[in-house]
């Protein structure tokens, strides 16, 4: 197996290439998916090999491309459909709650939706407030959904695979800030299960459960916190629905304290079912309560200033850690 | 394509229509005599829409279903017996008592299913379209609704996408003149065929009370879209004989006993079509009887095989929420 680094967006392009390769029923469809790439550019080169047969440019209409989505994946296809900006989850959100989600159970088991919702997230991009929001809460809530939210170019090629190859509806969370991050990915074929988080640091003082964008801000605060003696565990839970709990809780109880950190508004959050798994399972460990930092209960705000507040950062994640370890 | 229906045809779609018509009759009594949970949208009176349309498809084709589903879920193909046990909420159901009235799904007879989200499935019959055209199956797709539905942004959305791409997909229009409680001419401005000839697509209106009628405007439009020809609308003008739920008893406030009455007697497609043959001299009464005392004692037997059939155990509620 060779190892090179290659960037997010490369890592993604490359699932989807070779996912497409190898099963003749997985297509693309979406806003500006074809010769334009998305307007991240994340798709480029695709429709040059598998052409517009399979790599599908839509109307803006992603009610519309959504529930054609949900029937393709019915009868037979296994379509990747993307939905540009997480914020635009709320337009398709009929299709995927209560249509992709409910379809197996509601017939008795007969009917299965294997297809990916791929979505952006995350803040800091000055795009303002209905093109910067963290939505995967919305889509953990609902049973029948799996939801995946990659954090390194390596866990994002594994995870996009294994989406691809699921048979239930899964949505599927990329950080916007993170397209050009650059990471180890091997060239072998190789995929990650779902529900199974990823120590991204070893620590035994306090334990940081971090998502997405959030990993590489909890790395950098256990980078400041190791300066001044504290050995911080950083836990990526890599999917929010399955989600490890014993991974969260096994690793709360070694180091008794925990914070949760994710991009999502903080109010009914990710952080707050993560914490109260961690509350509950952890607690004659714990010398502290686990303590939440998700984004600013506020609509994301345009001006840099202003939208810089609203996200944690190293700085706010390593004074939260400090002070729950007693050291100042 | 045929041209002529030949008197087998004809008495299997009055067959299918009468199936229809005792199995919503005792549905209706199961509802009166609290012997199903929840409630049920009754089909009778519209019978022709899905008899004349299903008869024009092949048993792989698809068809979406909406929450007054019966219809269209027996004139597929379904069994009685199964279609019971699934309105009780038996195992024996065709969602093993997980869906209900409002969600009964058959692969094996092309059903993907009911949907309770009025127009929610209009994208799902699409996509299946796509998927057929895409696999070269040579399938078509059939999205059942009602005139209330095209109050939803998801018509024109997925209509558009149809056009756009030729799939073979036929959208069929029930337009049974009320959604819930309330004329359509309170609620959809313009004429609603004009909804679909605005994306160039085919569009057509049919008595939805003949069901020699619905049949044969049906075959062409199925005939175009397997040639790739292209998507189709199809307004069935029909009249349902209940209220919006079995549960809408006095629906004087929102329309006239006498218009019932109207419907019941001279637009009645069992009579509609018993009559037509009687007077072509190609069958007689007691031939009618013959397939009405049938349907009665199939829907009689599978009424019964539903209330002895053991509900799921409460075991299963975790069981299909992944596949």
């Amino acid at each position: 197996m060779s190892d090179r680094e290659i960037t997010f967006a490369e890592a993604i392009r490359e699932a989807l290439a070779e996912e497409m390769r190898r099963d003749a029923r997985v297509f693309i469809f979406g806003e500006d998916v074809a010769e334009a790439g998305t307007p991240f550019k994340v798709l480029s080169g695709l429709v040059e090999e598998f052409g517009t047969a399979r790599v599908i440019d839509t109307p803006i209409s992603e009610p519309g491309f959504s529930g054609i989505g949900v029937g393709a994946a019915m009868t037979g296809m296994r379509p990747v459909v993307d939905l540009m900006f997480g914020d635009f989850l709320t337009l398709a959100m009929d299709q995927i709650a209560n249509q992709a989600a409910k379809v197996h159970y509601m017939s008795g088991g007969k009917l299965n939706v294997p297809m990916v919702f791929r979505t952006t997230m995350g803040a800091t991009r000055r795009s303002a407030a209905q093109h910067s929001q963290s939505l995967h809460a919305w889509v953990s809530h609902i049973p029948g959904l799996k939801v995946a939210i990659p954090s390194t170019p390596y866990d994002a090629k594994g995870l996009l695979k294994t989406a691809i190859r699921d048979n239930n509806p899964v949505v599927f969370f990329e950080d916007k800030m993170m397209f050009k991050m650059k990471g180890v990915v091997p060239t072998d074929d190789y995929t990650i299960p779902f529900g199974v988080a990823d120590v991204k640091r070893a620590g035994s003082d306090i334990t940081l459960v971090a998502t997405s964008s959030m990993v590489q801000v909890a790395l950098g605060a256990a980078e400041m916190l190791a300066q001044i003696g504290i050995g911080a565990e950083v836990i990526d839970p890599r999917t929010t629905l399955p989600l490890d709990k014993k991974t969260c809780i096994e690793s709360a109880k070694k180091t008794s304290r925990a914070i949760v950190i994710d991009e999502g508004y903080e109010q009914y959050g990710v952080t707050a079912e993560i914490a109260s798994v961690i509350a509950e399972g952890a607690f004659y460990y714990l010398d502290a309560p686990v303590k939440r930092m998700g984004a600013l209960n506020v609509p994301v705000p345009f001006s840099p200033t202003l939208e810089d507040v609203t996200v944690p950062t190293e700085q706010t994640v390593f004074e939260m850690a400090r002070m729950l370890c007693g050291k100042s | 394509m045929t041209e002529h229906i030949d008197l087998e045809q004809s008495l299997q779609m009055y067959q299918q229509m009468a199936k229809i018509r005792a199995f919503e009759e005792k549905v209706n009594e199961l509802y009166k005599s609290a012997k199903m949970p929840g409630l049920a949208h009754l089909y009778s009176g519209e019978e022709a829409v899905a008899v004349g349309v299903c008869e024009a498809l092949d048993r792989d084709d698809y068809i979406t279903s909406t929450h007054r589903g019966h219809g269209h879920c027996l004139a597929k193909g379904a069994r009685v017996d199964r279609m019971f046990a699934e309105l009780l909420g038996k195992e024996a159901g065709y969602c093993r008592g997980k869906g209900g009235s409002m969600h009964i799904a058959d692969p094996d007879s092309g059903n993907l299913g009911a949907n309770a989200i009025v127009g929610g499935s209009m994208g799902i019959a699409t996509g299946a379209a796509m998927s057929a055209k895409m696999r070269r199956s040579g399938q078509v797709a059939v999205c059942f609704f009602g005139d209330g539905a095209l109050g939803q942004g998801l018509f024109y959305e997925v209509a558009n996408m149809a056009a756009l791409w030729k799939l073979p997909v036929i959208y069929v229009c029930e337009n049974n003149l009320y959604g819930e409680y309330t004329h359509h001419t309170e609620t959809a401005a313009g004429e609603f065929i004009a909804r679909a000839q605005t994306f160039g697509m085919r569009a057509e209106i049919v008595d939805g009370q003949d069901v020699h009628a619905v049949f044969m405007a049906m075959q062409k439009l199925v005939e175009r879209a397997r040639r790739g020809e292209g998507p189709a609308f199809l307004q069935c003008d029909t009249y349902r004989y209940y209220g919006h739920h079995v549960g809408d008893i006095n629906r004087a406030y929102y329309r006239a006993k006498e218009e019932e009455r109207e419907w019941m007697t001279n637009r009645d497609p069992l009579k509609i079509l018993s009559t037509r043959l009687i007077a072509q001299k190609l069958t007689d009464a007691s031939v009618l009887e013959r397939i009405e005392a049938d349907v009665n004692a199939e829907v009689e037997a599978g009424v019964a095989f539903a209330l002895d059939a053991p509900f799921p155990d409460a075991r299963e509620v975790d069981e299909d929420v992944y596949a």
